[in-house]
């Protein structure tokens, strides 16, 4: 074969019919002995989408259990076929899907959906983050009183924050669990915080200021400049009960001082 | 920035395994699912496989519980979409996961499927089929040649269970992968479930497969279970499922290849429809007894000399 000369792709051929339900059995495949090849090659076709079904589905349980299997697995179909996984790291994959739900036609009488799924995907980001040891409360305690204002926080890895103008913890913690989950009003406002100090993941509501809070803090703002923040934007912010519910939940994962 | 004030890490991670030996031995898949029922019984006779994907996370409750039965039991670790198969340079992330993995847990057998899954930026987490030609074997050599420098040490290439073939191949499976062995050095998975899976697909002889197979160099086996559909005539159409017990046919397979090569570390797979582990470990203990079994004979046979 000259160099110039390409060997035809068995790989493009393939592929290109996988997730396209519209296509033909390409041609480069066979039965034996003259047999047909569209039931075969249907196989590999099942195995994919059904497979990657199963994987949203598998990052996705409390979306699956509130919109029943049959709606999930239609919806989380055509995800596939627009937005296929890039790595084959299937607990990465379904970023992008809490974004399809909110486009998604059927879901939307039910708008707290995405944000459901976005507390979803953090859990198992924080599942499968790495591990830290959390920040002790006795550590904090050991600091002198005037340096407080300078301290920074260092978040652990596994923490992440998911705003949202509906009641996404009490969805998610009724849709998680193995009880029957009643009637819920999902029209409250809910910041969730997601972490995992240890083995089991940690999913705690935040009070007024909080997700605020945090996040100034994830940036790097001093403990004075984020409780400024969380203040101004929540007059109800309340510092102490902050502190104490993220160190309880195990958000952080060590102390530093800024520019001291 | 100065002095952080931090605790102790989680110092969790054992630094080092012990060595324990694989051979002559049957294992299982290891699901999360038995975790706390493996726990119970303790060390046992035997050892587990694990889909390297799974433990390719940061941290968290996969690496604790691989760590927990790691630490009594010999490890298979079994990578499924290195896309050995595929026409692309492998993916050097992905490759860098892999052989930090193998560093990490000291696995007894390290292996991969000859298949691909990954094609331009689309992973379709299947085991797709290639064709058998000069210009694919030299492409499989090259990426088993990449895999097996990465890790240091010789990978167990695993045969395919397929539904259409190629009309392009050349070469029969057989051929293709006696000649990948020879080439690059790798050792093979011979995966029973799968010659029987694609003798009755295509209509060839799983004995004569076998006795075609370069049967020396294979380092384990695999067993599993799979399903019945029909093909386009109406004909009977394996499906490579994993749900469910391994059928009696490929016990017989097994049970011949077994008496040919001596006792080969032996997996039972079970990836769906997971059952309780009695159930699972119960498989696991019906090769263990035929491994056994074959022991037996050959030092009866030594004895005997």
């Amino acid at each position: 074969m000259r160099p110039h000369e390409r060997q035809p792709s068995y790989t493009v051929a393939f592929a290109a019919a996988l997730i396209d339900p519209e296509r033909e059995t390409p041609a480069i495949v066979a039965g034996p002995a003259g047999k047909g090849a569209v039931r075969r090659y249907n196989v590999y076709r099942n195995n994919v989408t059904v497979s990657l079904i199963d994987a949203l589905a598998a990052v996705y349980p409390a979306v699956q259990r509130i919109t029943g299997v049959d709606f999930f697995r239609a919806m989380a179909r055509f995800h596939i076929r627009a937005t296929p996984p890039t790595s084959p790291l299937l607990f990465e994959y379904g970023r992008d899907f809490p974004a399809f739900i909110e486009r998604y036609e059927h879901a939307r009488p039910m708008p707290w959906l995405a944000d459901t799924a976005r507390l979803e995907r953090a859990w198992l980001d924080a599942y499968h983050a790495e591990d830290a040891a959390p920040l002790s409360a006795e550590t904090l305690a050991a600091v002198a009183p005037e340096r407080l204002a300078d301290l920074v926080f260092i978040t652990h890895p596994a923490t992440r924050i998911v705003q949202s103008p509906f009641s996404v913890v009490t969805i998610f913690a009724a849709n998680r669990s193995g009880e029957k989950a009643g009637r819920i009003d999902a029209s409250s406002p809910e910041d969730a915080l997601i972490t995992r100090p240890d083995l089991d993941v940690v999913v705690r509501h935040l009070p007024p200021g909080g997700a605020v809070f945090l996040l100034n803090l994830m940036t790097g703002q001093s403990l004075g400049e984020a409780a400024a923040t969380a203040l101004q934007a929540s007059p109800a912010f309340d510092l102490a009960a902050n502190i104490a519910g993220l160190i309880g939940a195990g958000a952080f994962a060590a102390i530093a001082f800024g520019d001291a | 920035m100065n002095a952080v004030m931090k605790p102790a890490p989680a110092a969790t991670m054992p630094l080092r395994f012990p060595a324990l030996p694989i051979g002559g031995l049957a294992g299982t898949s290891f699901k999360h699912a038995h975790l706390a029922a493996i726990l119970v019984d303790g060390a046992q006779r035997g050892f587990f496989e694990v889909h390297a994907e799974n433990y390719m996370g940061a941290g968290g409750p996969p690496h604790r519980a691989l760590e927990a039965i790691r630490c009594d039991h010999p490890l298979s670790l079994h990578g499924v979409c290195m896309s050995i198969g595929g026409e692309r340079p492998l993916d050097q992330a992905h490759l860098k996961r892999f052989k930090y993995l193998v560093e990490r847990y000291q696995p007894a057998l390290v292996s991969e499927h000859l298949a691909w899954s990954t094609h331009e930026n689309t992973y379709f987490n299947d085991l797709l089929p290639l064709p058998y030609t000069a210009a694919t074997l030299t492409r499989v050599c090259d990426h088993i040649d990449e895999v097996q420098q990465a890790i240091g040490r010789p990978l167990l290439l695993e045969n395919p269970s397929t539904y259409v073939s190629f009309r392009e191949s050349t070469m029969s499976e057989t051929d293709f992968i006696r000649a990948i062995a020879r080439r690059t050095g790798c050792g093979l998975l011979l995966d029973i479930n799968n010659v029987f899976v694609s003798a009755t697909n295509h209509g060839f002889s799983a004995r004569e497969y076998l006795a075609d197979f370069p049967l020396s160099h294979v380092g384990e086996i695999h067993l599993a279970g799979h399903a019945e559909q029909a093909d386009d005539e109406g004909y009977p159409l394996l499906i490579d499922s994993h749900d469910g017990p391994v059928a009696d046919a490929v016990w017989r397979l097994y049970e011949i290849v077994i008496a040919q090569c001596g006792p080969i570390p032996t997996l039972v797979e079970w990836d769906s429809q997971i059952p309780d582990w009695p159930i699972l470990k119960a498989e696991a203990a019906a090769a263990q007894a035929i491994l056994d079994c074959c022991r037996t004979v050959v030092e009866d046979r030594h004895a005997a000399a």
